[in-house]
């Protein structure tokens, strides 16, 4: 009872402090976002107030420990359902701003639904809410069945679940609300920034102690790209955070650097949560739910672990090529450079390794529609780091630089690459989590496959176009030394690749519906009637023995 | 002046601690009865007595 007291005592303390701070607030974003604490500390208490189990408590019986025999499922399945929702919520958004910037007239006039605010919202949304809650909710799953342990300290790795959810809210509504602190993929402000920092504290305790508690002597390989995703996302967002308040009931703040340094901080964050959030992360999940869903384990695992180390002692360099050509020093774009082309050996290794994995079982791509998509993820992993370390390139990059071939680039590795592999993995997961036979429907599973590819190729080549023409028509000069194209020509020429682009775009966001509607059917329980993917022929007339004509004349 | 000396141990010292610390990792991979390990720990993730299908 003492322990139940002191948390109820806790969360209203936090409902009365968030509501001060809501009144005193030097500004509406910041008040609005104290309300958000409030309601949600004020939810917590409600729901610990109503879950206690009085009667045991009254009894004086202490609550028994969880068994250690199964695994902590639960803000696994959580997480799932989380991921789903906000990659609709962050795939709709981009099909939103895709439109705007065809028809600018669906910006509606009105602050809250301009470009820029939606634009940090997508970005976070798909980045973030989808990308790390796929990431929390499989490291959850693949660490305990590789330690072969249970989860550690379970309270907090419900709190690290809720936690990153309110995360999400505050950066979402704060963009909305114009709250920025303008660093690419790092806008949320100061004491956004602080409680992430806590939860992502919180998760890495999670993760380590989970595998401190091993029963397997090895940490599989999987475990070592999950770890140092979180630990480099810990070092990245504190070092790329620092800024000082204006007010401590205020939303604004100014950030610790200034000018080139603060730029290079900012890319050294921003290639860096591409490198081991987008990279690192994903692979922790090719190298456990390839094997698995392929039934074979990985192509060579020494190859693995120089993948690993490979990465690990490069990624971090290649930051500077995000800032070829401005004040930065030149041997630092260089240094940029160079180690973006050589991060091409690890980045190949690792795709060779996975697509090995299929070696001698290549039949299961006409089969098993999960290892398609999951072959098609590999695919986009080795296509867009074959795509980046070219444009990294100084002479490549003064073409590609600012223009949408940045952003078709981007979207074959994230659509490809992190989308494709999430959604597998989702379909390797929800039957096995929610205790089912077999996914609703595998066929659909297939639609999803091909509205999702489809929708990638006319992504990747509008952009492509768009982006070579863009960088073409900018940089051509007349026999007058002036420049051709003003940019509203360049802006009015895109328009049709916009519209293949937004077009792409839908086909995709469409594919993830169809696995919203399969994950649905499948957790109610249901299995569709269908034809299975594939059927060894079988003619049941001839299968009989030939009566009355010997084969075999006798002999003479 | 910090600067200076921070840069010259960056791209001396610094340089070479991790080159060979990242050299010393990928020879480790390549010791001999690697194999046998590296084995056992890929198909670790199939143990007949997981629980997880």
């Amino acid at each position: 009872m003492d322990t139940l007291l002191l948390r109820v005592g806790g969360w209203l303390a936090i409902v009365f402090f968030a509501f001060i701070a809501m009144v005193l607030a030097a500004d509406t974003g910041f008040a609005v976002h104290m309300a958000i604490i409030a309601m949600a500390a004020g939810i917590t208490l409600w729901v610990t107030i109503n879950k206690a189990d009085y009667a045991a408590i009254g009894r004086g019986i202490l609550k028994a420990p969880a068994d250690p025999g199964i695994y902590d499922d639960d803000p696994i399945r959580w997480g799932v359902i989380a991921t789903i929702f906000w990659g609709i919520a962050g795939m709709a958004v981009g099909l939103i701003i895709a439109l705007q910037l065809a028809f600018p007239v669906l910006n509606l006039n009105n602050e809250y639904t301009t470009f820029g605010r939606l634009r940090p919202l997508h970005t976070s949304a798909v980045v973030f809410a989808f990308g790390g809650n796929a990431l929390i909710a499989t490291s959850y799953y693949v660490v305990q069945r590789t330690c072969r342990a249970r989860l550690a300290f379970p309270g907090l790795a419900r709190f690290v679940f809720w936690g990153y959810q309110l995360f999400i809210v505050l950066a979402a509504t704060g963009y909305l609300m114009g709250i920025t602190q303008s660093k690419e993929y790092a806008e949320p402000e100061w004491y956004v920034d602080l409680w992430l920092t806590i939860v992502w504290l919180c998760y890495a305790a999670v993760f380590i102690g989970t595998v401190v508690r091993r029963s397997e002597p090895h940490i599989y390989v999987a475990n070592w790209f999950y770890l140092s995703f979180i630990l480099t996302i810990a070092m990245l967002h504190v070092v790329n955070g620092l800024s000082m308040p204006v007010s401590l009931l205020g939303s604004k703040s100014y950030a610790a650097f200034a000018g080139v340094q603060d730029a290079l901080t900012q890319w050294w964050y921003g290639h860096n949560a591409v490198g081991f959030f987008l990279t690192a992360g994903f692979l922790a999940m090719m190298y456990y739910f390839v094997p698995k869903q392929a039934e074979r384990p990985v192509y060579s695992y020494r190859l693995s672990i120089i993948h690993f180390w490979s990465l690990i002692f490069l990624y971090i360099w290649a930051g500077p090529h995000h800032l070829h050509y401005t004040a930065l020093p030149d041997w630092a774009q260089t240094l940029g450079m160079v180690f973006s082309i050589v991060l091409w050996m690890p980045s190949w290794g690792g795709m060779i390794n996975g697509l090995m994995t299929l070696n001698g079982a290549w039949d299961k791509i006409r089969t098993d529609p999960i290892i398609r998509m999951m072959v098609l993820a590999l695919a986009f992993y080795g296509m867009s780091t074959f795509e980046g370390p070219m444009m990294s390139i100084k002479a490549v990059n003064s073409l590609s630089h600012y223009t949408d071939w940045t952003v078709g680039h981007v979207h074959s590795g994230a659509l490809g690459w992190n989308g494709m592999i999430t959604f597998a993995c989702l379909y390797y997961l929800v039957p096995r989590l929610w205790g089912k036979e077999r996914l609703y429907s595998l066929r659909m599973v297939n639609w999803h496959f091909w509205l999702a590819t489809l929708g990638i190729v006319l992504y990747a080549a509008s952009m492509w176009v768009a982006g070579i023409m863009q960088g073409l028509m900018w940089r051509e000069y007349g026999d007058d030394g002036y420049l051709v194209y003003a940019f509203s020509e360049v802006v009015s020429a895109m328009l049709p690749m916009y519209l293949i682009r937004a077009a792409g775009g839908l086909l995709y966001l469409a594919g993830a519906f169809v696995l919203v509607y399969n994950v649905w059917m499948t957790i109610a329980g249901k299995q569709r009637e269908e034809k299975p993917m594939t059927e060894t022929p079988h003619n049941e007339d001839l299968d009989k023995p030939i009566v009355g004509k010997p084969a075999i004349a006798p002999a003479e | 002046m910090i600067y200076e000396e921070l840069r010259h141990f960056a791209d001396s010292y610094g340089l070479l601690f991790l080159a060979l610390i990242f050299l010393s990792f990928i020879g480790w991979t390549f010791r001999p009865g690697s194999r046998q390990k590296h084995e056992e720990a890929a198909n670790m993730i199939f143990e007949e007595d997981q629980d997880d299908g």
